[in-house]
């Protein structure tokens, strides 16, 4: 074999390829599953605690804070891991999916919630004081004039953020989700060729490309119009 | 909405010829921000109808005065009655009795994320409980009032200034206030757009709306204002009609203020 043939038989080997594909294709939908429920769990986190945090209750702010600071700081394999077998232990036990959810809905809602809550602090103090002289409660000022401006402003760091959290769905690998990787390494240790690695890079180019241009949609969509 | 008006009768200082019904009535007004005391005891109260106009060096506490009528800021002692009710009652509704104190401020404060419309009918549909149609009715003859049925569908930063602050007002007109609260309208705009805005002020003024107004337009007050009160840290150095404090202040701070004005 030239150079050159070795290459593509390591690579993109058409047998490989074509009996590895149907597993692949599995695990695409099991990504992506994962990666939507992600992003709605972890975004509606982000929000519930920044909503919460605008109540300035004390201790409640001190708990998000706490909260917020741990998962922003933890490797989120740390976290899956330290869940996938430490629950069982006490009688706890959860799929890998469920963990590697778990896990990164609280780690998107971590850094979301810090997100807009930089939102929720850029927006001009005399909003909440022309809300307020109308008539309008703490909550309606809230949800009609303060949240509308503070998301529309974090939408570029948040898409950004969620794409990169949304890509750690390929930890669910090392605890059995039968995820794009996992399915490919899978291949790849029966095959002993790379080439379902390959096709696996391939398959996160597809869904992951079109979401990074999903985002730059949104951000010119919200890129704004300033009072 | 507020059909009757009970306002609490009572007799009101001196100055002959004004009306005895007083729909903003200000005692004994103390308010700190921790150790800064801003106002040291201030009285003052605004007839029906009436345009009282505050003047005053910057820090005076112009703006915390107003702020304290409608309680944005808490007031550390003292009364204010709004419209017969004391809005500094520990249990008073403010959320009711604020849509009886419309408040226009320096900056507009727009809301930058909804049309023109759209920020006169948030209160109406969110407070004062009217439909959508009836909301936008409302929204639209408000815009009319202050010239500006043709830009409803704007957004606040297609706006010049001076239509801005006309959509301010707008949004506190359209809840049928008995008493609007100007924090220097005019002082962030253009000088050629001041006047549409004071304009619409008179206009409001000649239509019986009651007013206090904190400007440096001292013009307007000559023109339009009742009453003149010169304020200087923290309290009320003198008040009269315009003539009396513009041409002849009995106090030497008034006269230093005036004089510094003028150039
Ligand atoms: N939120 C605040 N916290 C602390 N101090 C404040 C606050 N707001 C105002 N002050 C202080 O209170 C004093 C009065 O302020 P205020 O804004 O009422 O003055 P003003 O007469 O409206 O002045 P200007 O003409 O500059 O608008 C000033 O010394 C100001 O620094
Ligand atoms: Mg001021």
């Amino acid at each position: 074999m030239t150079p050159w043939e070795r290459f593509v038989d390591a690579f993109f080997n058409r047998e490989v390829i074509v009996q590895y594909l149907p597993a692949i294709g599995k695990g695409v939908v099991v990504t992506i599953e994962l990666a939507v429920l992600v992003v709605i769990s972890g975004i509606a986190l982000g929000f519930l605690l920044v909503v919460l945090r605008a109540y300035r209750v004390a201790p409640v702010n001190a708990v998000i804070v706490v909260f917020v600071d741990v998962f922003r700081a933890l490797p989120p394999l740390v976290l899956i891991l330290l869940l996938y077998f430490g629950l069982p232990n006490i009688d706890v036990t959860l799929s890998g999916f469920a963990v590697v959810w778990l896990t990164l809905t609280l780690v998107l809602g971590a850094f979301a919630e810090e997100i807009f809550w930089a939102g929720v602090l850029s927006v001009e103090k005399g909003q909440w004081q022309a809300a307020r002289s109308t008539g309008l409660g703490f909550g309606q000022t809230l949800f009609y004039v303060i949240l509308p401006q503070a998301v529309r402003m974090t939408v570029p760091p948040l898409t950004n953020r969620t794409i990169a959290i949304t890509k750690n769905t390929a930890l669910g690998t090392v605890v059995g989700v039968g995820e794009i990787l996992n399915q490919a390494t899978t291949a790849q240790s029966f095959s002993g060729n790379a080439s379902p690695l390959t096709v696996a890079a391939i398959a996160f180019l597809l869904i992951f490309v079109p979401v990074v241009y999903a985002g730059r949609w949104i951000e010119t969509r919200f890129a704004w119009r300033k009072g | 909405m507020d059909g009757s008006v009970s306002s609490v009768p009572r007799s009101l200082p001196s100055d002959a010829g004004r009306p005895a019904e007083a729909v903003l009535q200000i005692s004994d007004l103390h308010m700190a921000f921790g150790d800064l005391e801003v106002l040291k005891g201030i009285d003052l109260s605004v007839a029906e109808q009436e345009l009282v106009f505050i003047i005053g060096p910057s820090g005076s506490g112009k703006s915390t005065l107003l702020r304290c009528c409608n309680r944005l800021e808490e007031p550390n002692k003292g009364t204010i009655i709004v419209d017969g009710e004391e809005i500094t009652a520990p249990k008073a509704n403010l959320n009711k009795l604020r849509q009886r104190i419309g408040m226009v401020f320096q900056s507009f404060n727009l809301y930058p994320h909804l049309t023109a419309q759209a920020n006169v009918t948030l209160a109406l549909r969110k407070v004062a409980g009217k439909s959508r149609i009836e909301a936008r009715e409302i929204a639209l003859a408000a815009l009319d009032r202050v010239g500006l049925s043709d830009k409803s569908d704007s957004y606040p930063n297609e706006l010049s200034g001076g239509q801005q602050q006309r959509v301010a007002i707008a949004r506190s007109l359209a809840l049928q206030p008995r008493v609007m609260l100007f924090d220097e309208p005019t002082s962030a705009l253009d000088p050629e757009l001041v006047g549409d805005v004071l304009n619409v002020m008179q206009d409001m003024k000649e239509g019986g709306m009651t007013m206090l107004v904190v400007s440096h337009e001292m013009r307007f007050a000559m023109n339009a204002a009742d009453q003149v009160v010169f304020m200087d840290r923290g309290v009320i150095v003198e008040q009269g009609t315009p003539d009396r404090i513009f041409k002849h202040p009995e106090h030497q701070r008034t006269r230093d203020f005036l004089g510094k004005v003028a150039h």
